[in-house]
C-alpha cells in the first residue's frame, strides 16, 4: 500500500473530484499552512500505513531515552562498580533505568573515559534527567554536563563557519490603533458564543451593537484581549495566534506562538511578552502532573524561555489550588508598562526573573522562609510579600522594591490564619486583609492593614470592621480614587461599607463614608473611572444589580439581569455589560446598561461563553488637561448632546425603515402565496360544501332540565 | 385578563385544542383521560375514558361531533365528542403520536413511534365520521397506506395541497413533505438544530410555525419549506401558535422539566411569550405556569388563548379589549 503511494498534489486531486467547480474549489479561502499539523500531532488518528514504518520510528526514537553524562571522574577498574552504583542511585530516582542501561566506556588501560551513557525506559524520563541533573555537583571537581543523545546529531549539524542571517525587509504593519479614532468614541467588545467569535462596536447611544468582524471557529476555546487592547489572542491545538484589527475592521493574524495543547495565556502588562501554559499528563500514574510554560516575544514570536517541571514545584502557597492543582497565573508580571520582571512562588523562596535575559535577578532566587503569597504593585516593580507564621517567627507582610530587593516596609503579625493582598489599581495604596485567630483559636476575626504607598515612609493604618465576628465577602479599591468598598456580614443579607483613605481636605486618615445594610450583594464592580459602583448579586442571588453613586451616596438605579453570571465595565466607565454564560442552560446572552443603570439593549445568544470589552491604552492626556476638561464639561457636552440627538433620530428612522422593509417583504410573500391560499379555500368549499362556510354565530342559551331521581321521604321535622 | 385555571389532569399536558367554533376545548395529558371543557369559563363537560397510556394528540372533526385521540397505548380512538362514547379503535403495535384529518374528513393520517425494531411510520386510514354509531365501519381495519420515515420521532403531521401532500415535523429538526398517494418523500429540510416539538398551521394554511428545543420557533412555507421568520427565545420552545387575526405569534416552553427543581421557579422561563410575527420582536409575556408550557393554542376567533403545562394545569386567557387597541410595536 505504502509502496504505491506517490506524492500527491491536493489541488490536482481536488480538480479531479470536483470537475464542475471552479479551480481551487473547495480549497479556496483556506490557509493551507494552517491545516498542517505540527510535528508529532496526528489528531488522535493512527495511520493505517502498515507496521513497517512504525517500527522504523520506534528504532530511531530508541535513542530518545538515552542521555550522555559528561564530566564524570575517571576511575580505574576497581572503582568502576562504585561509580556505577552512585550513578544508578542518582538516576534511579528520576526514572526507570533499563537493565544494563548504564555504560561507561573504558580506555585500553581499563580507566573510564569520564562519561557514561544511561538509557531510561521512556524519553520523558531522559528529559527529566537532563533537566534535573545538568550542572549537578558530584564533588568539587566534577560537575555533570548532561545531554540527550539525540541532541548530538543536532549539534553536529551546526555549520562551523558563521554565516550572517539575511536582513529581512521591513514589512509595514497595519495600524492597530485605528479603532481608537472612532468618530463616535465607541468602545469595542468581543463575544464568544456557539462556534463564533464576534467583535462589535457598542453603540450605546443608539442602543445596539454593530458587528465589526465575525469568524466561525476563530478559536478552539476562548479569546483574550491583550492588556492594552492592541491584540486579540485565540487558542488552538497547535498554539496561540494573535490578531490585530485593521482600519477596515478586519482582523489579521499578526503572529503565532507554537505550543501544543496550550491551555492558558497571559500577556505582560505592556504586551511585550506572552506566556502560554499547558499541563502535561504523567506517563505513569505514580508520577504527578507536569507543566510547560513558554515565554514568547510578542512581536517576533520567538520562544525566549521554557519552564518545565512537575506541577507540585509550582503549586506553592497561593498558587496552589485544590488537590495539588495550579492557580493561573502563577507567574505574575510586575506592574507598569516596562515589563521588566516576572516572578513566581517557590518553596520558601521567590523567583524573580528579569525579562531582558529571562533569568532570575542575579541568577538567584530570593530566600523567604514560609512565603505564601505575593502581589506586584500594578504601577511599578514593587512587591508585597506575605510570609506565614511559624513557631516564634511572626507572620509578616513585606514591601520589597525590585531590582534592589530593598525592603521598604514590613509589618509583623501574630496568630494569623490567612492574609489576602489587595493593591489599589494605580498602586497608590495597599490593603492587606488579615484573618486572626481569636484567643480560643476557634474562630477568626478580620482586620485590614492599609498602607499608603505614595506617602513618606509608607504609613500604615489598621481598620477593624464594626462587628468583630463578621466575615468579609468582597473587597474592592476605587480606581483613580481614595476609597474602597467592603461587603461584610451575613452571607445572605450582608452590608456594604465604603471607606475613604483621605478626608475632605485631603488629609490622610481612613474613615467610614457610609454603610448600606441588608443588601443582596456578593460582588463589587467599580467603574474604571471611579465614583460609580455596581453592587451585584450574581449566581445564587439571581442577578440583582444596584448602580450606586458613591460621591452622592445614592442609588441611581436597581435592576435585575436574571441569572447573570458576569458584570464588566467598559474601559471608559460609561457602560456596563452583564451576561449569562453557558453554565446556565437558558437565558444565555448579554445586556448593556448605562453607568446609571438604564438598560440599553439585550442580546440573546445561545451557548454564550464570553464577553470581553476591548481594553484601551492609558490616556495620553496629562492629568491637568483631563481635570480642565472635567471642569468645563458643560460646554463640551452641549456639542455632543446635539450629535447624540441626531444619532438617535437616525436610529429611530433606521428601525422604522427596517420594519417597513420587513412588512413589505411579508406583504410581497403573502401576495405571491395568495393563489395557493385561494386554491386551498376553494378545495375546502368543494369538499365540505355548505359546512365549510364560516357560520354566523349567535349565542343561544338553552336550558335543559333533566330529572335524575325522584324519591319520596316522610317529613321528619318538628 | 384573569385566566381560568383548569385542573383536570394530574399529569403533564400534551396538547390543548379548540374546536372549530372555539366554544369547546379539548385537553390531552399523560394521564389517561382527555377532558372536554367549555372554552368560555372553563367548566368541565366531561372526560373520555378508555385509553391505557399517555394521550399525545387529538383531532376534532369540523362539526365537533367526533374526537380522535392518538395514544401511547398503541391505539387511535374515535369518540363521540358530545357523549364521550368510544366508537372505534385502531389498534397498532407501536405507540401512536400525531394525527390529522384530511380536508373532507375521509382520511386520517397518524404517526407511530419507532418501537421494537419497527421504524417510525406514517399511516393513512379511511374514515367515515358521519356514519351513525353502530351502522357501519367508522374506520378501515387496516391503514390503506403505511410508509416508513427516517429515524427520529415524528412529532406532528398535517394535510396540505388539496390532500395530496402530507407535511411532518421530526426529532432532528427536519420538516418533510410526502406524497399522500404513494408515501414517497418529496422534500426535506432541516429547519432546526434540535427536535421540533410542535407544528401548527396558520389560519390560511400557507405556512406553519415550528417550535423546537433549539430555543427558537420558525415560520416555514409549507410548499417550499423555506424559513420565513425566526423567533429566538433563549429557552426551549415546546409549542407555538399563530394568531388568526393579528400579526402575533404565541410561544410556550421553558427549562427542561427534569431540571426545574434545581433553580427557582422564576429561573425556568415558564411564561407564554408574544412575538410580533413580522418584526420578530417580543412584546409581552404572560406568567402563571410553574413548569414548562407543553402546548399553546389560539381560539379560532383570536380573542383568547390557552396554555397547557407540565404542571398539569390548563390556563384559559381571554384578552381584554385594550389588548386589541394597544399598539404593541
Amino acid at each position: 500500500m505504502a509502496a504505491t503511494m506517490e506524492p500527491v498534489d491536493p489541488l490536482a486531486v481536488a480538480a479531479q473530484l470536483f470537475r464542475d467547480q471552479p479551480p481551487g474549489f473547495p480549497f479556496e479561502g483556506y490557509d493551507l499552512e494552517e491545516l498542517i499539523l505540527p510535528d508529532g500531532d496526528d489528531m488522535g488518528i493512527r495511520s493505517d500505513e502498515g507496521g513497517s514504518e512504525e517500527e522504523e520510528v520506534e528504532a530511531v526514537s530508541g535513542f530518545g531515552s538515552v542521555i550522555v553524562v559528561d564530566n564524570l571522574p575517571k576511575v580505574p577498574d576497581e572503582k568502576h562498580d562504585k561509580l556505577l552504583s552512585v550513578l544508578k542511585k542518582i538516576y534511579g530516582q528520576i526514572g526507570n533505568i533499563r537493565d544494563g542501561g548504564v555504560v561507561m566506556p573504558k580506555d585500553a588501560a581499563g580507566v573510564t573515559q569520564g562519561y557514561a551513557f544511561i538509557e531510561f525506559s521512556h524519553p520523558m524520563e531522559a528529559q527529566a534527567a537532563r533537566a534535573q541533573t545538568n550542572g549537578y555537583q558530584l564533588d568539587k571537581a566534577h560537575r555533570f554536563v548532561v545531554t540527550l543523545f539525540d541532541d548530538f546529531e543536532r549539534y553536529g549539524r551546526v555549520p562551523d563557519e558563521y554565516a550572517p542571517p539575511e536582513a529581512k525587509s521591513v514589512v509595514q504593519q497595519e495600524n492597530l490603533h485605528s479603532w481608537l479614532t472612532d468618530k463616535l468614541g465607541r468602545d469595542q467588545f468581543v463575544v464568544r458564543f456557539g462556534d463564533d467569535a464576534v467583535v462589535c462596536w457598542n453603540d450605546g447611544r443608539r442602543g445596539r451593537a454593530d458587528e465589526v468582524y465575525k469568524r466561525t471557529f476563530w478559536t478552539e476555546s476562548f479569546v483574550q484581549w491583550s492588556p492594552l487592547g492592541n491584540m486579540l489572542a485565540t487558542m488552538h491545538r497547535q498554539g496561540i495566534a494573535v490578531w490585530g484589527g485593521t482600519p477596515g475592521g478586519e482582523f489579521v493574524r499578526l503572529n503565532r506562538f507554537q505550543h501544543g495543547g496550550a491551555q492558558l495565556i497571559d500577556f505582560s502588562p505592556g504586551e511585550r511578552y506572552v506566556m502560554s501554559y499547558s499541563s502535561v499528563e504523567p506517563t505513569n500514574p505514580r508520577e504527578s502532573m507536569g507543566i510547560v510554560l513558554n515565554v514568547f516575544d510578542t512581536r517576533s514570536g520567538k520562544l525566549l524561555r521554557r519552564f518545565e517541571g512537575p506541577m507540585e514545584e509550582y503549586a506553592v502557597g497561593s498558587a496552589a489550588g485544590p488537590q495539588g492543582s495550579l492557580r493561573w497565573p502563577f507567574f505574575k508580571w510586575a506592574g507598569g508598562l516596562d515589563d521588566q520582571y516576572f516572578a513566581r512562588l517557590g518553596r520558601g523562596k521567590l523567583c524573580v526573573h528579569q525579562s531582558s535575559d529571562m533569568y532570575m535577578i542575579g541568577k538567584k532566587s530570593i530566600e523567604l522562609v514560609g512565603i505564601q503569597d505575593f502581589e506586584w504593585s500594578p504601577a511599578e516593580p514593587l512587591l508585597a510579600v506575605y510570609t506565614a507564621e511559624s513557631g516564634q517567627t511572626p507572620a509578616r507582610v513585606t514591601l520589597m522594591k525590585l531590582p534592589e530587593k530593598a525592603e521598604l516596609r514590613q509589618k509583623n503579625m501574630y496568630s494569623v490564619s490567612d492574609v489576602k493582598i489587595y493593591w489599589h489599581p494605580q498602586g497608590d495604596y495597599l490593603a492587606v486583609k488579615v484573618d486572626r485567630f481569636t484567643k480560643t483559636k476557634k474562630s477568626t476575626t478580620t482586620g485590614f492593614e492599609l498602607f499608603s504607598i505614595r506617602e513618606r515612609d509608607i504609613p500604615m493604618e489598621v481598620l477593624e470592621l464594626p462587628s468583630k465576628i463578621e466575615r468579609t465577602l468582597a473587597f474592592a479599591w476605587e480606581p483613580k480614587g481614595h476609597r474602597f468598598a467592603v461587603v461584610h456580614g451575613d452571607t445572605s443579607r450582608p452590608n456594604v461599607s465604603f471607606y475613604s483613605m483621605k478626608d475632605a481636605k485631603g488629609k490622610l486618615g481612613v474613615h467610614l463614608v457610609g454603610t448600606l445594610t441588608n443588601k443582596s450583594v456578593n460582588g463589587l464592580h467599580w467603574s474604571p473611572a471611579g465614583r460609580n459602583i455596581v453592587l451585584s448579586g450574581l449566581k445564587a442571588l439571581n442577578g440583582q444589580l444596584e448602580f450606586f453613586n458613591v460621591d452622592e451616596f445614592e442609588t441611581m438605579a436597581t435592576a435585575e439581569h436574571f441569572m447573570a453570571t458576569d458584570v464588566e465595565w467598559d474601559p471608559t466607565g460609561r457602560y456596563v455589560a452583564t451576561s449569562v454564560n453557558a453554565t446556565h442552560q437558558m437565558e444565555n446572552g448579554f445586556n448593556i446598561w448605562t453607568f446609571n443603570g438604564r438598560l440599553l439593549y439585550h442580546t440573546p445568544r445561545d451557548r454564550f461563553y464570553q464577553f470581553c470589552w476591548r481594553p484601551r491604552m492609558p490616556s495620553l492626556l496629562p492629568a491637568d488637561k483631563e481635570a480642565e476638561i472635567q471642569k468645563n464639561l458643560k460646554s463640551y457636552s452641549k456639542r455632543y448632546d446635539e450629535e447624540d440627538e441626531a444619532l438617535l433620530m437616525q436610529a429611530d428612522a433606521d428601525v422604522l425603515q427596517e420594519r417597513a422593509r420587513m412588512a413589505e417583504e411579508w406583504r410581497a410573500w403573502s401576495e405571491a402565496r395568495a393563489a395557493y391560499v385561494e386554491a386551498q379555500a376553494a378545495f375546502r368549499r368543494e369538499v365540505f360544501g355548505a359546512a365549510a362556510e364560516e357560520p354566523e354565530f349567535t349565542v343561544k342559551t338553552v336550558s335543559v332540565e333533566q330529572v335524575l331521581d325522584v324519591r319520596e321521604e316522610p317529613y321528619s321535622g318538628n | 385578563m384573569r385566566p381560568y385555571l383548569l385542573k383536570g389532569h394530574e399529569r403533564p399536558l400534551t396538547q390543548v385544542k379548540y374546536n372549530r367554533e372555539g366554544d369547546l376545548l379539548i385537553s390531552c395529558a399523560k394521564n389517561l383521560y382527555p377532558c372536554l371543557w367549555l372554552a368560555e369559563d372553563g367548566r368541565r363537560l366531561g372526560t373520555y375514558e378508555g385509553h391505557n397510556g399517555a394521550v399525545w394528540t387529538c383531532e376534532i372533526s369540523l362539526d365537533s361531533q367526533r374526537l380522535i385521540t392518538a395514544s401511547a397505548d398503541q391505539t387511535v380512538r374515535i369518540w363521540e365528542l358530545p357523549t364521550g362514547k368510544e366508537l372505534h379503535q385502531i389498534k397498532m403495535n407501536e405507540p401512536c403520536r400525531a394525527s390529522a384529518l384530511s380536508v373532507g374528513e375521509k382520511l386520517l393520517a397518524f404517526t407511530t413511534d419507532s418501537f421494537m425494531g419497527v421504524p417510525p411510520q406514517i399511516h393513512i386510514v379511511d374514515v367515515d365520521l358521519q356514519a351513525a354509531p353502530g351502522s357501519g365501519p367508522i374506520a378501515g381495519d387496516k391503514p390503506r397506506l403505511t410508509f416508513d420515515a427516517p429515524k427520529g420521532r415524528i412529532t406532528r403531521v398535517g394535510w396540505i395541497e388539496q390532500n395530496r401532500v402530507l407535511i411532518t415535523s421530526h426529532d432532528g429538526g427536519f420538516v418533510r413533505r410526502w406524497d399522500a398517494e404513494t408515501g414517497e418523500m418529496l422534500q426535506e429540510a432541516q429547519v432546526h438544530e434540535d427536535a421540533i416539538q410542535d407544528m401548527q398551521f396558520s389560519a390560511d394554511g400557507s405556512y406553519v410555525v415550528t417550535a423546537s428545543l433549539d430555543k427558537a420557533a420558525k415560520l416555514v412555507d409549507v410548499t417550499t419549506l423555506e424559513v420565513l421568520k425566526t423567533y429566538k427565545t433563549g429557552r426551549f420552545v415546546q409549542s407555538a401558535a399563530v394568531s388568526p387575526i393579528l400579526d402575533h405569534i404565541l410561544l410556550g416552553g421553558g427549562q427542561d422539566a427534569s431540571q426545574v427543581t434545581t433553580t427557582s421557579a422564576k429561573a425556568g422561563g415558564f411564561e407564554a411569550r408574544f412575538f410580533h410575527k413580522i418584526y420578530t420582536e417580543e412584546f409581552g409575556n404572560v406568567r402563571g405556569h410553574f413548569g414548562p408550557i407543553n402546548s399553546v393554542a389560539f381560539s379560532p376567533d383570536g380573542r383568547s388563548f390557552v396554555t397547557g403545562g407540565e404542571d398539569g394545569y390548563v390556563r384559559v386567557h381571554h384578552f381584554d379589549n385594550d389588548f386589541f387597541s394597544t399598539k404593541w410595536l
